[in-house]
């Protein structure tokens, strides 16, 4: 671990090395690449959210002056049967509407939305399975057919693909110690990742069978695997390069039409344009699981949890695989508790597959726990700081989910918050406050990264991680407090799957810690090339040259007068001293920090039209280390605004035959800037033992809190609470007017 | 590879040719101001051939005369230009604040009220405040003008009076008298760049008593036409427009509501917040008669 910070970048604000492109419309993203001769592919997409395919017939489309290729599902390796297979063009069976079936490639956009339209489909509609009451219960239609949970064999055909469970203790025995306990049932509905970009590629195949796909994507190195797997190709064939990303907070983490753009490439020989509209972004991608979290929680008089249970059951869409692991792994994080029991389902609906937002599973989850400490801290009348300091999770504590927690900040970021002038200025009777705690566990994974020095002593970094987030500045300013060397003179590069070692892709709130560990490691390869180059040129020892402030120095104790050799010095004599200076390290990182947060939301309520409006939203969170610290509030301020619109507008509208009504930005309510208060943020730091400078993921946990914190506001204002999501006007009133 | 045509004529009488010589030929035709609902209609709704008439830059629909009797407004004035007229802005607060609730900042560089009406959504905002203010709208026709009462306008989800060969050219609207004031409020999930879930506009003169002579209210949203209550207009009228008949007021316009079922409210929704707005609007109303009483 890193002295007690004495840094010269770490930590300041630069500019970021990508801004310029960004702001001046320069930067090239997902649909901004054009090639010569290049078509357009279209996608054929289901009206109907659960049916039979008894037929399929292209040949009019084909037909089509300016089409040059038609294709279903037939067209691709029939031996290939995975899910992911079938959710980018169906096989038998739609599953949910919007489910891709068919694609065109025409040499313009109208000419292939045309040939759509002469597609020939015939459909058996089945019912469709739309929520989790329906999916669960006995007799339930079937969304897969062959479908068993957990692949037992001896067990019968299950909407529920899979189900977790993990325990500690005694809840009968814990419960019975209680003085108190809370019950209550909670639902969240499905919301959109909402980024800004929609999913565009542009794929081009040469007769030799090489493959090369541009795309938006978080992992360029994945869009190449799903991409091999579906086609029945290896990796080697196919080289994706990424875009800059226009948002993707999860959701651009799997493949939708790269497969299909390089089979149409393939069959016609030209280059395949595949670009989404905002309904289709809407209506096939992402979302977030639709979720019902049942909590009972039991605690002593003096705050003390005694047992908890979680019942969770998630949404996964079309095909198995929702985020409720996390859920579970999650929802008990944050308290140390001795007896629980944690269920959690995975269960198939007639819904787009859902995809992973920001955290995947953890906001569902805990909006059912944190509601329930609220609860808890009502029925106990103690301040729901309090409540949660008595039961905090901390350094030694083992986690619901098995390992025993390494130093963590929760404790720091919920004294933080008690002292924090927010917190203490006490709300007027108008204004309803609610606290939550937020959590995520973070990932680390492979990544590799090289650092090329030029002649001129300028520094290249070329790593694999696109950048969402500010990642690049972050990137280069590791380097520069590792090197020494001035911010401006570092710029960072995101590669290719040909340009760099592997790398996973960015998420888990992975990226600063894992691809900046490796950042770092290659910056020391270079650091040791310095040291020996500068040994070769005053012919000593490499153990009597040490690196310091930038340059190469004799070591204390080396009785030499020579100047001392900065990184520029040394560049300018590579040739003469062995060659270019290149440093590398890939890796496989350990030890990713788990990051906690504590919000609170002050709201005020119309009565009359059931409007909640956020007054004030404070996020606390634990950094690790904050490399830019404007980054890192980016990511909390986004977060937040993320969460708030999920707690109070945003939702899927599906009608009763499985039709979003809702699939735009107009009714699709995210957030508008003049909805939100500034979102103040206080960063606390308890360094990450396992990172050189104590990084901590910091992306994910910031959009955890504000569920809870949101629900737990209106209900401090209204005395009751209200334990469904969205707070929406129209839910609001009619809860208000029950109440009465 | 262009599924439209596009002419800009310069005069009235060019624009009525041409857009009687396409009729004739049974071509559709596709009367154009700001555009801010027709493009983005035409790109996802229905992008089927028109002809775009384009009459933004006509002097008649640019107009803007303030005489004794009468203000005229050209109907292809982008709302963000009325909204820095302060002339209007203090005869109709308003119908201007209408105008400027509708989209974005950028929006307003283009939208009009008559492309807002001529768009005859249900939920159009200006609508219920040329309603209350008694607005005529002037249309032109190959016979020269003909007049229509603003609550006349509107025949269905997204239909008008308006014939084929016709187009609004502006609004007449009387000069409103001492002690009149209006108002307009809308409902909409979030702060704006949103579509009014429920809106509610009150007009209202005040005599020297502070007795309410003459009330209009017109409430929007809740029926497939923007209504013009009479009923509510009526709680008011011979009242100091106090609470009593102001909450009286609120419960004609829930009542007179049609409301439906949809993405943006149900329907005990609707006809509650319906309510709700009349009133505030009418107490907004109220303070402005108070203040313009001379």
């Amino acid at each position: 671990m890193a002295e007690v910070a004495n840094f010269k970048a770490i930590g300041t604000r630069p500019i970021r090395p990508d801004g310029v492109e960004k702001v001046t419309g320069r930067a090239n993203f997902g649909a901004d690449l054009n090639l010569p001769d290049m078509l357009h592919g279209k996608v054929l997409r289901s009206p109907h959210a659960h049916a039979r395919i008894k037929r399929i017939d292209l040949t009019k489309a084909q037909a089509m002056e300016g089409v040059y290729a038609a294709i279903s599902s037939a067209d691709f390796p029939q031996e290939v049967t995975s899910s992911l297979s079938r959710n980018i063009l169906a096989r038998d069976k739609v599953l949910y509407h919007g489910h891709a079936l068919a694609a065109v490639a025409a040499r313009t956009p109208r000419i292939a939305e045309e040939a759509l339209a002469r597609i020939e489909v015939e459909y058996e509609v089945l019912p469709p399975v739309l929520t989790l009451d329906d999916a669960m219960r006995e007799k339930a239609t079937l969304v897969s057919e062959d479908l068993r949970t957990n692949d037992d064999e001896n067990s019968p055909p299950s909407n529920i693909a899979a189900t977790q469970r993990f325990e500690r203790g005694d809840v009968t025995k814990g419960f019975a110690e209680a003085d108190v306990i809370v019950q209550e049932e909670f639902r969240v509905p499905s919301a959109h990742q909402g980024y800004i970009e929609p999913h565009a590629c542009v794929a081009t195949s040469n007769p030799g069978g090489r493959v090369t796909v541009w795309c938006t994507t978080q992992g360029p190195f994945e869009v190449r695997s799903a991409t091999a797997g579906v086609l029945n190709k290896t990796v080697s064939d196919i080289k994706v390069i990424p875009s800059e990303i226009g948002g993707g907070f999860g959701g651009k983490t799997v493949v939708y039409f790269e497969p299909v753009a390089v089979r149409l490439s393939e069959l016609t020989g030209k280059p395949v344009k595949m670009v989404m509209n905002r309904e289709e972004v809407f209506r096939a991608t992402g979302p977030a699981s639709a979720t019902l979290c049942k909590i009972k929680v039991g605690a002593k008089k003096d705050g003390r949890i005694t047992a908890a249970t979680a019942w969770l059951a998630y949404e996964a869409g079309a095909f198995p695989g929702s985020p409720v692991g996390p859920g579970c792994m999650s929802v008990f994080a944050p308290y140390d508790i001795d007896n629980f029991l944690v269920e959690g389902y995975d269960v198939l609906v007639n819904k787009p597959k859902v995809a992973a937002y920001r955290a995947p599973g953890a906001p569902q989850s805990m909006h059912a726990m944190e509601c329930a400490i609220d609860e808890l801290a009502q029925k106990l009348d103690m301040d729901p700081i309090d409540l949660r300091l008595k039961n905090a999770a901390k350094e030694g504590t083992i986690a619901p989910y098995g390992p025993k927690f390494p130093p963590i900040g929760l404790v720091e970021c919920l004294e933080a918050a008690k002292r924090h002038p927010n917190y203490v200025n006490k709300t007027s009777e108008e204004v309803g406050r609610g606290v939550a705690v937020g959590f995520w566990f973070n990932i680390g994974m492979q990544s590799s990264a090289e650092v090329n020095i030029a002649e001129d002593g300028a520094v290249s970094i070329m790593e694999g991680s696109p950048d969402i987030g500010g990642s690049r500045a972050s990137m280069c300013l590791m380097a520069a407090e590792t090197l020494g060397v001035p911010y401006e003179t570092i710029n960072a590069h995101v590669g290719d799957t040909e340009s760099t070692g592997f790398c996973n892709l960015t998420g888990g709130s992975r990226t600063t810690f894992a691809t900046g560990l490796a950042v770092v490691k290659a910056c020391e390869d270079v650091i040791a090339q310095c040291k020996a180059r500068a040994a070769m040129t005053w012919e000593l020892d490499v153990e009597q040259v040490d690196w310091r402030d930038g340059q190469a120095v004799p070591k204390p104790g080396v009785n030499i007068d020579v100047e001392p050799l900065s990184l520029a010095d040394i560049a300018k004599t590579m040739s003469r001293t062995g060659g270019p200076l290149l440093g590398r390290a890939s890796l496989n990182a350990q030890g990713a920090g788990a990051c906690f947060s504590v919000n609170w939301t002050d709201v005020t309520i119309d009565r009359e039209t059931g409007k909640v409006d956020v007054k004030a939203f404070t996020a606390i969170q634990d950094a690790g280390r904050a490399i830019h610290p404007a980054y890192v509030e980016g990511q909390m301020q986004g977060g937040a605004v993320q969460g708030l619109g999920w707690a109070l507008n945003e939702e899927y509208i599906y009608n009763e035959n499985g039709v979003v009504e809702n699939a735009s930005f107009l009714d699709y309510r995210v957030p508008v800037a003049s909805d939100m208060p500034m979102i103040d943020c206080e960063i606390i730091e308890v360094p990450n033992p396992s990172h050189p400078y104590g990084v901590r993921g910091v992306g994910e946990t910031p959009i955890v809190a504000p569920l809870a914190a949101t629900s737990n506001a209106v209900r401090d204002l209204l005395g009751f609470r209200i334990n469904d999501l969205p707070l929406s006007p129209p839910n609001v009133l009619a809860a208000i007017d029950a109440a009465d | 590879m262009s599924n439209f045509g596009y002419v800009a004529p310069s005069t009235v009488e060019e624009t009525l040719a041409v857009l009687q010589r396409a009729t004739d030929q049974g071509q559709r035709t596709q009367i154009l101001a700001g555009g801010t609902d027709v493009i983005v209609q035409f790109r996802s709704l229905d992008s089927s051939h028109r002809l775009f008439v384009d009459i933004k830059s006509l002097k008649e629909t640019n107009d803007v005369r303030i005489e004794n009797e009468h203000i005229f407004v050209g109907a292809a004035i982008p709302s963000g230009v009325l909204n820095e007229n302060a002339e209007l802005k203090a005869l109709f607060p308003g119908l201007l604040e209408a105008a400027d609730l509708i989209g974005s900042t950028q929006i307003q560089g283009r939208a009009s009220i008559g492309g807002n009406l001529c768009n005859s959504s249900p939920a159009g905002d200006t609508i219920p405040a040329l309603i209350v203010n008694s607005a005529l709208c002037v249309i032109a026709t190959s016979e020269g003008t003909r007049t229509v009462p603003s609550e006349k306008f509107v025949t269905g989800v997204g239909r008008n009076c308006l014939a084929a060969h016709e187009f609004l050219l502006g609004f007449q609207i009387p000069r409103p008298s001492a002690g009149t004031g209006d108002a307009y409020l809308r409902f909409i999930p979030r702060t704006e760049m949103d579509i009014a879930v429920a809106g509610a506009a009150v007009s209202l003169s005040l005599n020297h008593e502070g007795i309410c002579e003459r009330a209009r209210v017109s409430i929007g949203a809740v029926a497939p036409t923007p209504l013009l209550v009479s009923s509510a207009a009526e709680a008011l009228v011979g009242t100091t427009a106090d609470e009593d008949a102001l909450q009286q007021a609120a419960q004609a316009c829930s009542d007179a509501a049609q409301p439906i079922t949809d993405k943006r409210g149900t329907v005990e929704y609707r006809r509650k917040v319906v309510g709700v707005l009349c009133r505030r609007a009418g107490a907004i109303a109220k303070d402005r008669a108070l203040s313009n009483r001379n």
